[in-house]
């Protein structure tokens, strides 16, 4: 399956190169526009030292590990949730005519590697914030594993919303809010946010497990919420639960299909 | 080749009555649908608008699960072996391709054997042969998008062919094309029948088509079968008419008043 993944994204990319301009102007269109989210970081702190009680290099690593998560996920599955788009233009019908899996190929459909754009610069602020932070190798070996979580997180919603989709043909707005909603969320310490969204985000939809409660444990901190200290290592749990629910809901929505037109 | 045995497919339809209020009303698509199309044969499924035709096909390729009853396609259960069926027929929609709209035809085929895992070499040889068989030299390099109804379509039925499928199954493969392209289209499903010995499935409402290449006829009105026998049979049903247009006409009317 990824290696069929690889083949078609790369099929992709060479279509994509056909228009050179196009490409490069999109590639330094996604790092100009991310690069403006950092610079509103850069803002808060220009007029406080702290946010939400945390100092500059550790917002800069959630910021970063966040923005990693979430671009990766974005390049490899974001198109999942354009489900209904496809359903309604006829070609899902041809997508559920080939030998695999309509889920790949809708995520690898028009692939470019100018989505990478977005996770060059996240890496760039996660490898600034570490420089300033030290992490000692006991807690660094999370962040690999926190930011992976992360990509399966993301990945799992927007499944959830791809699989929505076929029974609300016009819902894609409702997993945006989860998705691109919780990218956005994630960037910043939760500590901002009221206690009662933090609970909802840990429990219900488990967007605090992509980078709050793993990110605690890496900068050794106290949870300012007095949660657990035992959810911190919950990342995977929490990540392979929901990939399990989302693949379900997406079987159950494929079962339901029900086609358009002659 | 293909069995149904007692398959229905129904869809709930809800109708908004304000607010929050609906109304559900259930339609039978496809209703209590038994045959079966041996190996090697050439069966044309005809009937009027919304009998059920595509309905069918959808189901035949996994497509859409049925409501009820039981179908095998090629030794399979279409709606739970979907991708391993789709390594042994080639589907064809006339009126909406299967390709990639914005990649030229060749790359469209690249993709296709990377879906379809096609060796290399084999691709190369069938891709040479259907090229010249189907004349798509001209516009191999072209987008999908700039090419002609014509030429698309023949695009389309090389696409569903590149991994030598046992069967092919076409939904209106000549609608809206010129008495040309409609025989290139004819002559070549004709001889792709008689020297690979792939089993046809076509939906048409296009009798020449029927006349042409068909041995054997499936009428199906209001989703159930109402005829089915070879092309001298169907004229038969009506003797006093002298064209199969008159036949079908016929047909398709009675089956309206009963």
């Amino acid at each position: 399956m990824a290696r069929t993944y690889v083949l078609l994204a790369v099929t992709w990319t060479r279509a994509a190169a056909q228009y050179p301009l196009s490409m490069a102007l999109l590639t330094v269109g996604s790092f100009i526009v991310t690069g403006l989210d950092m610079a509103a970081i850069a803002v808060i702190f220009a007029h406080t030292t702290s946010l939400g009680g945390f100092t500059l290099p550790e917002v800069m690593f959630l910021y970063g590990t966040s923005g990693m998560s979430f671009a990766l996920a974005d390049m490899l599955f974001g198109n999942v949730d354009k489900l209904s788009q496809h359903v309604r233009a006829g070609t899902f019908d041809s997508m559920l005519i080939r030998p695999v899996s309509p889920f790949i190929q809708m995520a690898v459909d028009r692939f470019t590697f100018q989505r990478l754009g977005r996770t060059a610069q996240a890496a760039t602020v996660l490898a600034i914030a570490l420089a300033h932070l030290h992490v000692p190798w006991q807690r660094a070996w999370m962040i690999p594993l926190m930011v992976l979580c992360g990509i399966v997180l993301f990945t799992a919603i927007w499944t959830l919303g791809g699989a929505i989709q076929f029974l609300l043909t016009d819902a894609p707005d409702v997993a945006n809010a989860f998705t691109y909603g919780g990218g956005q969320l994630t960037q910043y310490p939760l500590t901002v946010y009221g206690s009662d969204l933090v609970r909802t985000v840990t429990f219900i939809v488990p967007l605090a497990f992509v980078n709050w409660q793993p990110g605690l444990f890496i900068l050794g901190r106290p949870d300012p919420f007095g949660l657990p200290y035992w959810l911190r290592f919950l990342a995977p749990v929490a990540a392979l639960a929901l990939a399990c629910v989302a693949g379900l809901a997406w079987r159950a929505g494929l079962r339901r299909y029900r086609s358009t037109g002659s | 080749m293909i069995e149904l045995d007692g398959v229905g497919r129904s869809f709930t339809l809800r109708r908004k009555k304000g607010w929050l209020r609906g109304e559900t009303r259930v339609v039978h698509a496809v209703r209590d649908l038994s045959f079966q199309v041996a190996a090697g044969e050439f069966v044309g499924y005809l009937g009027p608008n919304g009998a059920g035709k595509s309905t069918t096909i959808k189901m035949l390729t996994g497509i859409l699960a049925p409501t009820s009853g039981h179908i095998e396609v090629a030794g399979l259960d279409p709606s739970r072996r979907r991708t391993a069926l789709a390594r042994r027929i080639g589907v064809v929609f006339g009126q909406r391709t299967t390709l990639w709209w914005d990649l030229p035809l060749k790359d469209s085929f690249h993709l296709i054997r990377l879906l379809y895992k096609v060796d290399r070499e084999e691709h190369r040889k069938r891709l040479a042969e259907l090229c010249e068989v189907l004349e798509l030299g001209a516009f191999l390099d072209k987008p999908v998008r700039q090419l002609s109804l014509g030429q698309r379509v023949r695009g389309d039925i090389a696409a569903a062919l590149l991994h030598d499928p046992l069967v092919l199954v076409l939904d209106e493969p000549t609608i809206g094309l010129d008495v040309v392209s409609k025989a290139a289209v004819r002559d070549f499903l004709r001889t792709l029948n008689a020297e690979r010995g792939t089993t046809v499935l076509l939906t048409t409402h296009d009798l020449g088509d029927i006349e042409r290449l068909c041995r054997r006829v499936m009428l199906i009105d209001h989703g159930s079968l109402a005829f089915d026998g070879t092309v001298e049979d169907l004229k038969a049903t009506a003797p006093d008419e002298t064209s199969i247009e008159d036949v079908v006409t016929r047909l398709y009317t009675r089956q309206a008043r009963l």
